[in-house]
């Protein structure tokens, strides 16, 4: 079973030429077959922890471990990562002007997989999964992220999800800016993965909403570069109803 | 200033004074690096040696300076020019007749002689109303080479000219390619420009009838101590024709290497609309991707309109780095640094490349984008699985 640990994760950004520290100390640990929520005010270092998992260049650790199964993350290159197991979901997905989505998902599929799948077999793969997530295989032949609505481009995040079968998938923020049938069509396929009991799922989020489509078994909140409260799923309705209020203040004045 | 000319109406090279660099046309070329061929004619110019796989139903004939059918000459634009005019050995003469449909492209490959000697080139392409067809001219080995292609398209007729650079790095090209566009006739140029020291293409398009369509695609591929200049030129006269103009190219230089390091490209695309020229639409549009320091891409649209009853008439032109965030995201799903770096500058050139519509060539210049990126090895599935089963 896949551990994804994290502990005491220090990671700077280079702002205005100065390094600025955003994540002061994160301790996390996810297993597979988990699903942990992490909610946090806009500007908090959801994503800077999502990238920094990654491997995101413009991301320096400058303390702290992040293991995979004991394999130190840290020293694997962005590829490696994700041929090791770790997929990030991404906020704002990148357009890739050019590249079609089949050929890209295929690219993809091959580097994870170590041989390239029968074509046969692929295209049916990928019609499956793409009607799973309610996708017009049309889309398969358009450029990657290029010109897709909100929902689309977090729809084509969850489609590589499930072909990639990763070990840990940090989604960050896959719910903003989707309606409700597409926020349940996301869940539904987010829901899919983890039922196999084989991801660790991380799911940033800012809002609750999700959390009705996606029951966590671990909420931490986030504030200001750390974790500052952790609980179950009931932690997640009492933010709903409270807000980040009381930690913001809390991490201000300590 | 017209955006045409500077030129005077003649053919012979001494009307045209030896430029200095400081003229509107040559201000962006290293004229140091052009070996004379803007200078003094050359005492014993040669023919390149030259290679024909032609379509059954289209005619190739080399043929002496003297023909009758030389004499039928396009009006030099420069000195270069007007000197490989003169100078040209031979002719390489394309016919093709009235109503024949070719059956493939029709293949001329055009090899250098060697650096070291001056080489004259030109070409004729004559497309008889109703025909349609496919030249290409392929480009390769090392030469000092000054060439004029003349193509002239018959009423209703369709000619695409392709025309591949891919000398070896000491070859100097200068290259006019001039269409004359008859009525209702399609005229599609693509060049693709990989090889050589100093390449500098004019490809200029007049229309002799109402209705014409061209259509100037290009790709290029600037690597450390390239000059490689594309100037097109498209002088609308006649009434209700269109122009469609895109160049897209890649520069990659060597930061390390000081001046001989540099990528270089020049893009121009001149678009003149003539007062008569009435229901003219044109679009012109260059994108260069710059994936090093050490590189420096001009790119200059300039757009001369003497009627307001048209179409349309824009342009646009952005040269941008190459996007590491792109880079990032396909590497986050596995793809290794080098695969992704293919797909990100195929899907740059894509949109052009795709246009050519002979995926025999279509595959060859992708392999050329891959050997200037210093791929060679090719492994993994990059083809898109969209063309099979
Ligand atoms: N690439 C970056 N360059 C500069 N500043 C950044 C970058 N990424 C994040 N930051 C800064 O770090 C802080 C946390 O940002 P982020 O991790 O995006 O927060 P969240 O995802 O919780 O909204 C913000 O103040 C943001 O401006
Ligand atoms: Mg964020």
């Amino acid at each position: 079973m896949a551990t994804l640990e994290i502990r005491d994760l220090h990671v700077t950004v280079e702002t205005d030429g100065a390094p600025r520290e955003i994540l002061r100390g994160v301790d996390l640990t996810v297993r597979a077959g988990e699903t942990h929520a992490i909610m946090g005010p806009n500007g908090s270092g959801k994503s800077t922890l999502a990238y920094s998992i990654a491997g995101h260049p413009k991301y320096t650790v400058t303390g702290g471990t992040v293991t995979l199964d004991g394999e130190d993350v840290l020293a694997m290159s962005v590829d490696a990562r994700a041929r090791a197991g770790i997929f990030l979901a991404m906020q704002y997905p990148v357009e890739v002007p050019g590249v079609s989505v089949s050929n890209f998902l295929r690219t993809s599929v091959t580097a994870i997989r170590g041989e390239a799948p029968k074509l046969r077999n692929w295209i049916k793969e990928m019609r499956t999964a793409m009607d799973a997530l309610s996708m017009d295989p049309a889309f398969a032949e358009r450029n990657v992220n290029e010109g897709f609505s909100g929902g689309e481009k977090k729809r084509h995040e969850i489609l590589q999800m499930e072909l990639l079968r990763p070990k840990i998938a940090v989604l960050d923020e896959t719910d903003s800016g989707l309606d409700i049938d597409a926020l349940k069509v996301v869940s539904e396929g987010v829901n899919r993965v983890a039922a196999t009991g084989e991801v660790g799922t991380l799911l940033i989020t800012h809002y609750t909403r999700i959390l009705r489509y996606i029951r966590p078994d671990f909420v931490h909140v986030f504030v200001d570069g750390r974790i500052v409260a952790e609980g179950g799923a009931e932690l997640a309705d009492q933010l709903e109803a409270q807000g980040y209020d009381v930690y913001v203040k809390a991490a201000a004045s300590a | 200033m017209s955006v045409v000319t500077d030129t005077p109406d003649s053919v012979e090279a001494p009307d045209f004074p030896v430029p200095t660099g400081r003229e509107e046309a040559w201000r962006f070329t290293p004229l140091a690096r052009m070996r004379g061929l803007h200078g003094e004619a050359a005492t014993n110019p040669v023919a390149p040696r030259v290679t024909i796989d032609a379509a059954p139903e289209v005619s190739v004939e080399i043929v002496a300076a003297s023909d009758p059918r030389v004499t039928r000459r396009l009006t030099p634009l420069d000195r270069p020019s007007a000197l490989a005019m003169a100078g040209a050995p031979e002719s390489i003469v394309v016919s093709i007749a009235s109503e024949v449909v070719a059956s493939r492209p029709t293949v001329i490959r055009i090899t250098g002689v060697g650096a070291d000697r001056t080489s004259y080139g030109h070409v004729i392409i004559d497309a008889a109303p109703f025909s349609n067809s496919v030249v290409v001219l392929e480009h390769v080995g090392s030469a000092s080479y000054s060439a004029n292609v003349e193509v002239r398209v018959g009423d209703c007729a369709q000619v695409q000219l392709v025309s591949v650079q891919d000398w070896d790095d000491d070859t100097v090209h200068l290259g006019r390619q001039h269409a004359v566009i008859g009525r209702d006739a399609k005229f599609r140029s693509f060049v693709a420009t990989f090889g050589g020291n100093l390449v500098r293409l004019v490809p200029t398009v007049d229309y002799v009838g109402s209705g014409g369509d061209a259509e100037l695609l290009g790709v290029f591929f600037s690597d450390a101590g390239q000059h490689l200049e594309h100037r097109s030129l498209i002088d609308h006269s006649a009434p209700h024709c269109r122009s469609n103009v895109l160049y897209k190219g890649a520069l990659r230089g060597d930061p390390s290497a000081g001046e001989a390091g540099i990528a270089r490209s020049v893009w121009i695309g001149d678009v003149l609309i003539r007062a008569g020229a009435i229901g003219t639409e044109t679009y012109e549009l260059n994108r260069n991707l710059v994936l090093t320091e050490a590189a420096r891409a001009d790119s200059v649209p300039n757009l001369e309109i003497e009627t307001g009853e048209i179409v349309g008439a824009g342009h646009a032109s952005a040269t941008g780095r190459f996007d590491d965030e792109q880079l990032f995201y396909l590497m986050s799903r596995g793809i290794p640094a080098d695969v992704a770096t293919r797909l990100v500058v195929r899907g740059f050139f894509s949109d052009v490349i795709s246009r050519l519509g002979l995926p025999e060539w279509e595959d060859r210049l992708s392999s050329l984008i891959d050997s200037e990126l210093g791929l060679e090895i090719v492994e993994g599935a990059d083809d898109d699985s969209g063309h099979t089963g």
